[in-house]
């Protein structure tokens, strides 16, 4: 499967692999990273990056993509729907039927509420089963929830939002003990000890699995939870628009049937937008480790219903996609790959970095080791690192692999390649948007006080990078926090006429700006499929 | 010129490059997909896939974001595929094999056929693992289950009618919630959390400047 050159340069990994398997690489000072970011990590290119042009974060930065859809037409500018026939009618919609979604739903449900999940592909197909390596949460008796906040503050460069950290670390302990009772396997020891590893950025070994499907395994317990309860799911049907009433609360939201093309009306007195990510837009042309749906559809209509996002600018490119084959080109290769021993190796056999420096940091510095330094492995897409494998069965004994990362050596070994044996081939892939929608600490945006926002659709959780393993734990606080909190707001709000007055008020503002745009969005798929003509 | 081969969707001849996968063929002969295709990337099981080679007579079931495309592959997704889900409180059930016998009786009507585990697209031992659930084995059942992505191509080949991943998952959330050791560490710092034994501190360095949060993190010790 490898090229000539690839397997040249399996010998040279090889070769060192021996001396390098007693030592640990020196990690960076805080002024190398500093220093190492701004020359290296795409967030600074500066021509991946548009102007808003208009709304709440008019003058701010945004990726260029992302851009380009705030400043598109809304599908329903001209559609004349009537807001009058009400298909659903419910206390608590929840839009996104990912990890935050179902969790929000399952909470909702719990505290009485008349609530009901909208996602535009099958409740599940959402970043949350793809998430491999882990979930974070201070249990264990050498750590403590400050220290994971310590850890997540410093790891998201002193930008989180506090009262947003603190209900993460502070509710992952309850979110994980949740999880367990509702039946999720997490990863124990015989005693009933949980196995935690590090992760990039980490002080204490804190990560959660199960094995390598630990987002797959909490998100098909979510689902099957959901439907026990019988809260009711319409699958292939994406919101378009938010609804909002003459009072300027929230009101609901215009509905797509993806399939029919037909639009239907959801009237409810509370929303919670759980849309999840944006890797398919493939900001500055990345692959990505995105599901399909994730093209930010949430942070638009939030946006043009008035509600302010937050560290927008900020990308999250997983250090390790994979680089090759092509057929898996930007899949995700766990960190915990990482975490249990691999190292990352350029195309001479040397470790040039600290395998687990956090993932903007690590992501940065294989770019700078397969730019400027020239010492990359050449692919028939670009360029790859190693991540050297081999030394996993080595450090904690053959069958290691397997019984840690199952999906990992399954993936390569549907290409003939078998990670047990030989290293593999990475490069950072587009992975998560650390910005989003800005929340407050009780779940709700601060424009719009029945309108809720959780997940990855959120900006502030994390600050500008994002640690391993909190991603999975966020959807779970967030997720939970806001069907609790939508269940209980849903009680007091009285809502006025239904309008959608806000989408003119868009448009018009787009008009002002000098914008013109044949484009519509939401995008709610990407578009891959090739035309000729 | 790039090496193409033929294949056939759902019948119709498309020339596409060999290098790609049934999922990105799909899209190179102009299919935009909505139904069967997820997450992409082998996780999610939306695309179960059936196809034989034109002149040949077996079967294959696969996730077509994760196969890649072969000379005369006859294809035909499964998007969707109607199965047979019970409802229960995880609350109220107990881990015992009678569980198995009230929800999903028709278990026990397995023929042996092993037809589901020749078409798992993980490769599982899908029909020991009913064997398993049969007798209440229930740990054995969720570990060889556990990579399960639910694509349902089992349930489409199985005679019996089994809806072998829903069985699958009652099997493994009765051994997360009920069978597998508590951690006793996770009990304790809940109730630490909730006694409030923690307030005070986060209180405080939620209040730290940032010039001391920074070195605080700089020179935090490590755990090896």
């Amino acid at each position: 499967m490898f090229t000539p050159e690839m397997l040249q340069s399996i010998k040279k990994v090889e070769a060192t692999r021996e001396a390098r398997m007693g030592t640990e690489p020196r990690r960076m000072t805080a002024e190398e990273k500093s220093e190492l970011l701004k020359a290296y990590h795409p967030d600074y290119r500066a021509d991946g990056f548009a102007e808003i042009k208009i709304g709440p974060n008019k003058g701010e930065k945004v990726p260029a993509e992302l851009g380009h859809l705030l400043h598109s037409n809304s599908r329903i500018l001209n559609a004349n729907i009537d807001l009058n026939k009400v298909d659903y009618d419910v206390d608590v919609l929840v839009i996104g039927g990912g990890g935050a979604g179902a969790s929000a739903a399952i909470e909702a449900h719990e505290a009485g509420a008349n609530v009901m999940i909208v996602t535009k592909l099958r409740i599940g197909d959402a970043n949350t089963m793809m998430a491999e390596g882990g979930i974070q949460a201070a249990d264990k008796e050498n750590d403590s929830p400050v220290q994971h906040y310590l850890d997540a503050f410093g790891g998201g460069h002193f930008a989180a939002r506090p009262e947003l950290l603190r209900r993460l670390v502070m509710e992952a302990p309850d979110a994980i003990q949740w999880l367990n009772k509702l039946g999720v396997m997490f990863d124990k020891d015989a005693d009933g000890n949980m196995v935690t590893t590090h992760g990039g950025g980490t002080s204490r070994k804190r990560m959660h699995a199960c094995k390598d499907y630990s987002g797959a395994e909490i998100m098909r317990t979510l689902r099957d939870e959901v439907i026990n309860r019988q809260i009711p799911v319409v699958e292939f049907t994406s919101a378009v628009e938010l609804i909002k009433d003459d009072k300027g609360q929230v009101a609901g939201a215009v509905l797509l049937n993806m399939e029919t093309d037909d639009y239907m009306v959801a009237k409810a007195k509370t929303v919670i937008i759980a849309t999840g990510g944006a890797g398919r837009l493939h900001y500055q042309n990345f692959p990505t480790s995105n599901h399909y749906g994730a093209t930010a559809d949430g942070l638009v209509l939030g946006y043009r219903a008035g509600a302010p996002l937050l560290y927008q600018d900020t990308i999250q490119y997983h250090p390790t996609g994979v680089a090759y084959p092509a057929q898996i080109f930007g899949a995700l290769v766990t960190e915990k790959v990482r975490s249990i021993g691999a190292m990352l190796v350029n195309v001479d056999g040397e470790a040039f970095m600290h395998p687990l420096e956090t993932r903007d940091v690590s992501a940065a510095s294989i770019i700078r080791e397969c730019s400027d330094r020239g010492k990359g492995v050449p692919t028939p897409t670009g360029f790859g690192i190693w991540l050297d494998t081999p030394m996993i069965e080595q450090l904690h004994g053959e069958g290691t692999i397997e019984k840690r990362i199952p999906a990992m050596l399954r993936m390569y070994l549907n290409y003939g390649i078998d990670m047990r044996k030989v290293p593999i081939l990475i490069y950072p892939t587009l992975h998560y948007q650390n910005g989003g929608l800005e929340i407050g600490g009780d779940g709700f945006t601060k424009a719009i006080d029945n309108l809720l926002v959780a997940g990855e659709a959120v900006g502030g959780i994390h600050g500008r990078n994002r640690l391993m393993g909190n991603s999975l734990l966020d959807i779970i606080v967030f997720g939970r926090n806001a069907g609790k909190a939508a269940a209980a707001k849903a009680k007091q709000v009285e809502l006025g006429a239904m309008t959608l007055e806000h989408i003119n008020d868009y448009a018009k503002e787009l008009q002002k700006a000098g914008i013109e745009s044949n484009d519509v969005s939401p995008l709610l798929l990407p578009k891959y499929a090739r035309h000729e003509r | 010129m790039e090496n193409m081969v033929n294949v056939y969707f759902y019948g119709k001849k498309y020339s596409v490059p060999a290098d790609l996968t049934i999922m990105t063929a799909m899209e190179y002969a102009g299919y935009t997909l909505k139904r069967g295709c997820g997450c992409r990337h082998g996780f999610c099981g939306a695309c179960a896939t059936i196809y034989r080679i034109k002149g040949k007579n077996e079967l294959k079931t696969c996730l077509a974001c994760q196969t890649q495309v072969v000379e005369g592959m006859c294809v035909a997704s499964i998007p969707f595929f109607p199965t047979d889900k019970k409802l229960y409180d995880i609350n109220d059930i107990e881990a015992k094999r009678q569980i198995m016998m009230e929800l999903y009786p028709e278990i026990y009507s397995c023929i042996g056929c092993n037809a589901c585990t020749k078409a798992c697209t993980q490769d599982l031992n899908v029909m020991q693992y009913i064997a398993y659930a049969q007798r209440g084995e229930f740990e054995k059942c969720a570990e060889a289950s556990f990579d399960c992505v639910g694509c349902g191509c089992c349930t489409v080949r199985c005679p019996a009618g089994i809806s072998h991943p829903h069985v699958a998952l009652l099997a493994r959330r009765l051994v997360g919630k009920y069978i597998a050791p508590e951690s006793k560490h996770l009990a304790n710092r809940v109730d630490e959390i909730n006694s409030g034994a923690y307030d005070e501190l986060i209180e405080a360095i939620m209040q730290k400047p940032i010039a001391e949060m920074q070195e605080l993190y700089n020179t935090r010790d490590i755990e090896k």
